[in-house]
């Protein structure tokens, strides 16, 4: 197989769809803070918490939509902590994102044990299964990389649209967007930024969280401590790279699971045998970085991103 | 957590018991206990206990603490950073055996380890034993003659493509998919193998990801040394073989046998020399050998009948063989690469 076959096979597609629908809600979920105004540094250990909460709802009996609903309340309760220290109490954003970070994955190890206590081995849940779209699915090469996947990837690929047209189309997104420029101007409108940066942080935590729970009940069935393994961070730099639009960012996570998808397979070729496996597993960031400096030269940062917000301040 | 023992608390309560006699004036009854005293064993561990690797030392202990001949209690989840304070605590509290795995803290424990002379440490770690810590004993899973027929039955079941995904290549791990390569060659010298490392221990979607592309690129038959490849398999209906845990009850169609480590021997000859005041530094990993009773190969259960005779044949007499020491499987440590 060499690289122009493995382009051209619908697996390596379905692949990539795969490995960027986490990254996609949890990038959706960090942008919606972040053009709010709210650097959420505690994205890594939010999505721990609902990796875990999601799984152990199913493992605990309930259906696996009330395990996603229950992965995103766990999201936004962190969410509601980060969005209190950091709204109106204006802690610092690095230190508390990462305090939330510590504290979720402790609280989902704490919370594990002292339900789990005596497991032999970590406990399976039955995952989503993959949905394949009638029709649809019967596409050549796009058919079974996009419409044959769990009915997780396909909210995922939904939530991009709704984010978009929330963000750009409605007075919300207007009012949202704007709390990440010039929250002055918010308040001028009669709007309270507290509120709406609070609430950005909260569903966008939900999100993550949500993202989360796609490890343990779609591309996995049971529970790890460190099966996040950074996709968090991944994320964040995902924002940057789509210049803080979902379109964008959500092409970013789709290019970094394409280059995720393409070490794995090259490391099989007869190039496996020859080049350190570091370097593969190396490629999908070395490429994101440099798609990273082409990409952000044109970024607009939102301009209060990490400003604090004091009413009436000057 | 619920990791403080019953046996530890049930001596206590003896002990105290036993205090309280004294002081009431039958005085010349033995305060301090009898000859065959169970040994307060700590485990120390850098992931949850039913984490393959660690759930094998975790099982023997608790076996330990039934047959009588251990107190036990355990730490999980500590981070190497933490690893030396969680040593100090133990060694401070008077546990007599220190278990556990020291393959992210090897200078920094072999520090600790001085500092408590009278204290017993039996640690997987890379190194091997010496007389500069003669109070420090190490092991490893060197199940490797166990892998080596998991492999012979590999290569009578694959159809010449062998996928393996692997954590890291570290000694441990190359050593156990070396030999079952040489065992899985000695049915099929042609077998394509695709090595894959993930570069993590607990990612199971990244490691299903990988077996994915495996079988993509035509494996019909898996090792699975992490959490998802046997995922991948079953869902993709190509065959596995286990690693260090059973797991064929999880996939009754796809993992055709496993390699075993029984972490009993190791342990048992730990506790003997604590007891008898003889512990050295040596290396421990020999008891995982399997004229030692330290691996062995899974029951193929659901597999019954379905593998060849011929592989079957081969892997009585390399068992025998290996038992009464005239068949030594290699020890290779060396990095496996995709041929």
């Amino acid at each position: 197989m060499d690289i122009l076959d493995i382009l051209l096979s619908a697996s390596f597609w379905a692949a990539t769809v795969r490995i960027a629908s986490p990254l996609i809600f949890a990038t959706l979920g960090e942008l919606i803070c972040e053009r709010a105004g709210v650097l959420n540094l505690g994205i890594e250990g939010i999505m721990v918490i609902g990796a875990f909460a999601g799984w152990m709802a199913v493992y605990l009996g309930t259906g696996l939509w009330a395990g996603v609903a229950v992965a995103m309340l766990a999201g936004m309760l962190f969410g509601l902590l980060h969005a209190t220290l950091t709204v109106p109490f204006g802690l610092s954003q690095h230190v508390v994102g990462l305090g939330i970070t510590l504290l979720a994955t402790a609280t989902a190890s704490f919370a594990y044990r002292l339900s789990l206590p005596e497991v032999t081995s970590p406990p399976k849940i039955e995952p989503f299964q993959p949905l394949e779209i009638p029709g649809l699915s019967q596409i050549p090469l796009l058919g079974p990389a996009l419409f044959s996947q769990t009915a997780l990837t396909y909210l995922a690929f939904v939530l991009i649209v709704v984010v978009s047209v929330v963000l750009y189309r409605t007075p919300l997104g207007l009012a949202l967007r704007a709390a990440g420029e010039n929250p002055a101007s918010v308040e001028a409108q009669g709007l309270s930024v507290t509120a709406i940066r609070m609430g950005a942080v909260i569903v966008g935590s939900g999100l993550m969280g949500v993202g989360g729970a796609f490890l343990t009940m779609s591309a996995f069935s049971s529970f790890f401590f460190e099966m996040v393994n950074g996709r968090g961070w991944i994320c964040i730099a995902l924002v940057v790279f789509g210049a803080w639009r979902p379109g964008k960012a959500a092409l970013g996570a789709l290019l970094f699971a394409a280059f995720d998808a393409l070490q794995v397979r090259l490391q099989q070729t007869p190039m496996g045998a020859l080049i350190p496996y570091q370097v593969f597993l190396m490629v999908p960031y070395v490429l994101s970085i440099l798609a990273l400096v082409l990409m952000s030269r044109r970024a607009e940062v939102p301009a209060a991103l990490m400003v604090p917000f004091n009413k009436g301040e000057r | 957590m619920n990791n403080e023992p019953k046996a530890g608390l049930s001596r206590r309560h003896l002990m105290a018991s036993a205090a309280g006699i004294a002081a009431t004036g039958l005085a010349g009854l033995p305060t301090r206990a009898f000859a065959a005293d169970p040994i307060k064993v700590a485990g120390i561990y850098t992931v949850p206990v039913e984490q393959q690797w660690v759930s094998r030392i975790h099982k023997a202990a608790e076996a330990a603490v039934a047959a009588g001949a251990a107190d036990y209690t355990y730490t999980e989840n500590t981070a190497n950073t933490d690893y030396p304070r969680v040593m100090r605590e133990y060694a401070e509290q008077g546990y007599k055996l220190i278990v556990g795995e020291i393959f992210g803290v090897e200078a920094e424990a072999r520090e600790v380890v001085d500092e408590y002379p009278d204290v017993a440490f039996l640690l997987g770690s890379s190194f091997l034993p010496d007389e500069a810590h003669p109070n420090l004993s190490v092991f490893d899973n060197y199940i490797q003659d166990a892998s080596y027929l998991s492999g012979i039955i590999a290569g009578a079941m694959t159809k010449g493509n062998i996928g393996m995904v692997g954590g890291f290549p570290i000694p441990e791990v190359n050593r156990l998919m070396n030999a079952f390569m040489a065992g899985a060659r000695e049915m099929n010298p042609d077998i394509r193998f695709q090595v894959s490392f993930i570069g993590s221990w607990f990612d199971p979607p990244k490691a299903k990801e990988t077996a994915f592309a495996m079988i993509d690129g035509g494996a019909d038959l898996l090792y699975a040394e992490r959490f998802g490849v046997s995922d991948a398999a079953m869902e993709r209906g190509v065959l596995a073989i286990g690693n260090v845990i059973d797991t064929q009850a999880d996939y009754p169609d796809t993992v055709v046998a496993s390699a075993i480590w029984h972490f009993e021997p190791t342990l048992d000859a730990a506790l003997a020399k604590v007891a008898a005041g003889a512990f050295t530094a040596e290396n421990y990993g020999l008891y995982s050998f399997m004229k030692e009773g330290g691996c062995s190969l899974a029951p193929l259960g659901t597999f019954e009948g379905k593998v060849p005779e011929a592989a079957l044949a081969l892997v009585a007499e390399r068992e025998a063989a290996i038992r009464d020491g005239s068949f030594t499987v290699e020890i290779n440590d060396e990095e496996p690469k995709s041929s």
